[in-house]
């Protein structure tokens, strides 16, 4: 077991490391932050005073060292937009993009898993081709069309719920929450809605096949054979060998949540990293957009770590496998 | 002159609208939204419009714009050239800032020294010192001689010095700090109105300052400002009444607003005008087919490329009717358009191909048009129309759309790498002086003149007549020089006007707006009835 988390571990921050350095040159290319820092009339020898005091003369390599060097420092540098630490930008922004994902992960799990699991069990009825019908629109539909008819609708036809914004929120301190209050609730529920769409019917699909698959294997016609009553051979045995790709799956989608939520965020106003990323974008805003970058490498292997340590605990084969 | 009366009118009318109910007019709470937020607090950290227009309900400048642009006391009562490089300011007496400290000369001498160390140092670029004569007297002395400054100083905010002094922010937020400066999220300044609660690029909450000096003509008493950047959820926000007005209406969804009970669209101009510029000053073109010889330097071609774009067709198809087809590429405020200089150039195809022919390219030449495609109303449908009507004269116009970061970076001194670009303008002083002298004059890296003329647009006379007009104190024989380099430039036709932006809001049938042309949000003229 140790050997296999600290293999995993280490993979992890050659990963990090290498993702920091592509970050960082890609955003170098990105555009000239000078066009947001100086008035369009700014005469040259201002130009050339900004351009040093923000090093951006300096090669890149001397400068992709001592923004590592900073990093390590605990030092992620003051954003070019709002001359706002880094550091401090992104900590308030991740509690709405981390709410956001996990309210859409909840609306998953309570809709997708029961809902694949249905279609697997009795793919002929017609309850099951209805939702498999229906899901096709989930899959093809963009998020931001979602996310704009679902205002078309409850927002501006109905009335019901707010087309932007995060609602009240209530600070805990280290976090800020909008799910302790009312509007915060109505505010979340139609991005959340928005963003689930595609997790949902991928969820459903992938449950249905796997169910199918593991319905035609040996073990379960075993224990057909025997005469297990077939509630228990759907939900004991069939479906803990249907998990392993369904949680990598949802693991993953956490992580496309948290990282690419830009267009949703962006749709409803939602004040958390999309929008954050999208803003630094629009102004070249450097040291900002290398931070995000590597912030959402970090999520995305940490999810990937943890989903890969608690594979053993599904299957302990794994662990035979690798030693 | 048209337009310019009728605005004048409309302000009028909503300034008559608004005065009778200053008395008991009920307390009001006003919502809007807009695509960007100002990007800090600090008044004097970066000069850029949108900041502008988020602080002046906090922080105020001696001199002020009021809702007609036109100059207006603040925190000086009055002010006087007392000779040719020195003016001289009365400040108000009897002015508390938001923390209760009183404001005087040593506030203002403070302010001047902090912005000339921050980004706002640009505006600034024409005064050499300051010097405080009394408690409620400064005086300031200029580079050189100039009869505009109070112009200059209109975004130049007064700012408490003991405050600074104690939160440590004496010195202005800049991008390459360490660490942030407390007036990055903190304000306190006299003007009308506190910042309650902000929480950056989500939403600004402004509160009533019961202490102001000044009149309030409005009623409203906290507001609260939205970030909102999809315009079709800021559309969505106005329909469903959860906001009272929003900024920057897509054109496109413009009737839509109109057409729903309660909603209409104000339109008012912005000082911005949009302009075509050639490459005039390399030899070939860098991003073109001609190689050996740069066709833009023959003025036929740029007369023909003048009268092959119809700029009214531009205004009904791409703008929705929400521009103003213009014949300088300045706007009708600012001081030097005249409506002999402003009317716009009839287009008139046969003649453009004859002057092709006559310049010795009947078949054409391509070359690369770079736009930007987030920085106006609809610019890069206007830069693909732009390209569509010089293809009649048979010049194939590749369009170069990118975000305004990446189109900065190109066309942009030091490189000037473009061959031709659509570009948008407005000059802070609202004075056609300043045009002339950063877009029009000889580009000369030792003075800073020109600097943004990214074409490379260069006339002598018209370079003599820029000194004239820096030096001239006298405004009739000033506006004279003004109206004889601008006809100069515009026969030159070194730059070809496309036409001025309009502001475009979204605003609830029950509240006035005043809508400037700076793009402010003036929320002191705001009333919800």
């Amino acid at each position: 077991m140790l050997s296999y988390v600290s293999s995993r571990v280490l993979q992890t921050v050659a990963v990090l490391l290498v993702i920091s350095f592509i970050a960082f040159l890609l955003v170098q290319n990105l555009g000239d932050p000078l066009a947001i820092l100086l008035p369009p009339d700014a005469t040259l020898a201002q130009r050339d005073a900004l351009v040093r005091a923000l090093h951006l003369n300096q090669p890149i390599v001397a400068r992709f060292f001592s923004f590592v060097v900073d990093m390590l420092h605990g030092n992620f540098g003051i954003s070019y937009r709002t001359q706002e630490p880094v550091a401090k930008l992104i900590a308030e922004r991740f509690p709405a993009t981390a709410e956001l994902a996990f309210v859409s992960l909840l609306i998953t799990i309570v809709i997708g898993i029961p809902a694949g699991v249905y279609c697997g069990v009795r793919p002929r009825s017609w309850m099951a081709r209805a939702i498999m019908f229906t899901s096709i629109a989930g899959v093809t539909l963009p998020n931001f069309v979602v996310g704009v008819v679902l205002i078309a609708v409850f927002s501006v036809r109905l009335g019901w719920l707010p087309s932007f914004g995060r609602g009240a929120t209530v600070n805990l301190g280290f976090w800020t929450t909008g799910l302790l209050t009312r509007s915060g609730w109505e505010s979340i529920i139609l991005p959340a809605i928005a963003l689930s769409t595609f997790q949902v019917t991928f969820v459903i699909r992938l449950l249905r096949t796997q169910l199918m698959e593991v319905g035609r294997s040996e073990h379960i016609r075993f224990a057909r054979a025997r005469g297990l009553p077939d509630r228990r051979i759907w939900y004991v045995y069939a479906i803990k060998n249907t998990l392993l790709p369904v949680i990598t799956i949802m693991g993953l989608q956490l992580g496309n949540i948290i990282a690419f939520s830009v267009v949703t965020e962006n749709v409803f106003a939602w004040p958390g990293l999309g929008t954050l990323f999208l803003q630094s974008i629009q102004a070249a805003d450097i040291p900002v957009i290398a931070v995000y970058l590597i912030f959402v490498g970090a999520v995305f292997m940490v999810i990937n770590l943890a989903v890969e340590l608690s594979y053993p605990l599904i299957d302990p084969r794994i662990l035979k496998r690798t030693s | 002159m048209k337009n310019r009366t009728r605005l004048v009118c409309r302000l009028a009318l909503a300034g008559s609208m608004l005065v009778p109910l200053t008395t008991g007019a009920v307390a009001a709470d006003f919502k809007f939204a807009g695509p960007l937020d100002a990007y800090t607090l600090d008044p004097h950290a970066v000069s850029n419009t949108l900041i502008f227009a988020i602080l002046s309900n906090v922080y105020e400048p001696l001199v002020e714009r009021g809702a007609d642009l036109q100059l207006e006391p603040a925190l000086a009562t009055s002010w006087k050239q007392i000779d040719a490089t020195t003016w001289e300011f009365d400040l108000r007496k009897g002015v508390k800032f938001q923390n209760g400290d009183p404001f005087n000369a040593d506030d203002v001498v403070f302010s001047m020294d902090r912005a000339r160390k921050g980004g706002v140092k640009t505006n600034l670029s024409q005064v050499a010192s300051i010097a405080k004569v009394d408690d409620y007297t400064v005086r300031i002395t200029t580079v050189s001689t100039d009869p505009v400054l109070p112009n200059q100083i209109v975004d130049w905010y007064i700012m408490d010095k003991e405050w600074a002094e104690q939160n440590g922010a004496v010195e202005p937020g800049s991008a390459n700090n360490k660490t942030e400066t407390y007036a990055n999220r903190n304000a306190n300044g006299t003007g009308p109105y506190e910042i309650a609660s902000r929480d950056p690029g989500v939403k600004t909450v402004f509160e009533k300052n019961p202490d102001w000096w000044g009149k309030m003509t409005g009623n409203v008493d906290t507001a609260t400002f939205f970030v909102i950047p999809n315009p079709a959820t800021r559309v969505s926000a106005l329909i469903s009444g959860q906001v009272d007005m929003i900024d920057a209406v897509p054109p496109q969804d413009a009737s839509q607003i109109d057409t729903t009970k309660g909603l209409h669209v104000q339109a008012g101009p912005d000082l911005r005008t949009v302009y075509l510029q050639p490459d005039v000053d390399r030899d070939q073109l860098i991003y073109g087919s001609e190689q050996s010889k740069n066709p833009f330097k023959d003025i036929r071609v740029r007369q023909a490329m003048q009268l092959a774009i119809d700029t009214t067709a531009i205004q009904k198809r791409i703008m929705g009717g929400y521009s103003m087809p213009d014949g300088l590429p300045i706007g009708q405020q600012v001081n030097g358009w005249d409506s002999e200089l402003g009317a716009p150039v009839q287009p008139d195809l046969a003649k453009a191909k004859q002057l092709m022919v006559d310049a010795g390219y009947p078949d054409g030449f391509s070359v690369t048009l770079d736009c930007t495609n987030d920085r106006f109303m609809n610019d890069e449908a206007t830069c693909l129309a732009i390209a569509a009507f010089l293809g009649k004269i048979n010049i194939t116009v590749t369009p170069r759309a990118q975000t305004t970061s990446r189109w900065a970076a190109q066309v942009n001194p030091p490189g000037y790498n473009t061959s031709l670009a659509l570009l948008g303008y407005s000059p802070a002083t609202y004075d056609a002086g300043l045009f002339l002298s950063v877009i029009v004059a000889t580009r000369d890296p030792k003075t800073g003149r020109g600097a943004f003329n990214i074409g490379g647009y260069s006339n002598p006379k018209v370079d003599a007549l820029i000194t004239q007009i820096n030096a001239e104190t006298d405004k009739t024989k000033r506006d004279g020089y003004l109206h004889e380099a601008l006809k100069l430039v515009k026969d030159d036709v070194g730059f070809i006007p496309i036409h001025q932006l309009k502001i475009l809001w979204g605003v609830k049938d029950n509240v006035d707006v005043v809508q400037p042309a700076n793009f402010g949000y003036p929320l002191r003229y705001f009333k919800v009835n």
